[in-house]
């Protein structure tokens, strides 16, 4: 076959990460284990339904060490993928495509995700143990 | 002008003419789960290690019950899309790739309306 000699762009491994490539690929990341995380949504509303033991349970669980570790993941998760979709929305309007703009929004999405995350960290402890 | 040779044509091959469908779909839902996933976030502090009758308070009234269908449909419908382009890119081989696509699918489909009869019995008060 012909195309099978065509030169190959370097692999993966050949380049050193950057700022764009990294945040781009987390942002797959964050989708997939949101859609993850579905499935302890999914479990909480079907326990819900089905009666005080199951619900119990689920409580159960997401007030364990555990629990509390996958909602933090699934927070930090969410924060990101919102705010990075607010930045892939806005270059979708044209807006922000020069190197420095998308390195600057690519920062302020991060730290906003990080803002957001421990925003509602302190707000959910506050809430729970006040 | 036709561009595409006479065998290309006679295969009927190429673009499936879906992807702006798919575009759109992916935006549009993804601008309705900025104020949803708020939303959810704000409402599950509240509901943080609450009892069942609170939380059919909570879901009893019609406002939290509307929203928590709509984000249960829009956000399983982001993330069908959402995974699809994942297991497209990554996932060679059409028995694997096609494979992955219906177990994904499926079990999103499963979730969603799990998820949407869940809340009509509790909104309903079964």
């Amino acid at each position: 076959m012909a195309s099978s000699q065509r030169p190959l762009s370097p692999h993966l491994q050949i380049y050193r990460p950057q700022i764009t490539s990294v945040l781009s690929i987390l942002h797959r990341v964050t989708g997939v284990a949101l859609t993850a995380g579905t499935l302890l949504l999914t479990w909480w509303l079907v326990a819900a339904a089905s009666g005080p033991g199951p619900f119990a349970t689920v409580q159960g669980f997401l007030g364990s060490w555990f629990g509390h570790l996958l909602l933090w993941a699934f927070t930090f998760s969410l924060f990101y993928h919102l705010s990075n979709g607010i930045r892939h929305l806005l270059w979708d309007f044209g807006w922000g495509f020069e190197l420095e703009q998308v390195r600057l929004s690519g920062i302020a999405m991060v730290a906003a995700a990080a803002g957001l995350t421990v925003i509602t960290l302190i707000a959910a402890y506050v809430a729970a143990g006040g | 002008m036709e561009l595409r040779s006479s065998l290309s044509r006679a295969r009927g091959l190429g673009s499936a003419k879906e992807g702006v469908h798919h575009w759109w779909g992916q935006r549009v839902t993804a601008i309705a789960l900025v104020p949803l996933s708020l939303w959810f976030v704000v409402s599950a502090i509240g509901l943080m290690g609450a009892d069942l009758p609170a939380f059919q308070a909570w879901i009893g009234s019609l406002f939290n019950a509307v929203l928590m269908v709509v984000l249960v449909a829009v956000l399983f419908y982001h993330a069908w899309l959402g995974m699809q382009v994942v297991i497209e890119d990554y996932v060679h081989g059409e028995a694997a790739k096609t494979t992955s696509l219906l177990i994904v699918k499926f079990a999103l489909a499963v979730m969603a309306v799990a998820c949407i009869l869940a809340v009509a019995r509790l909104a309903i008060g079964a």
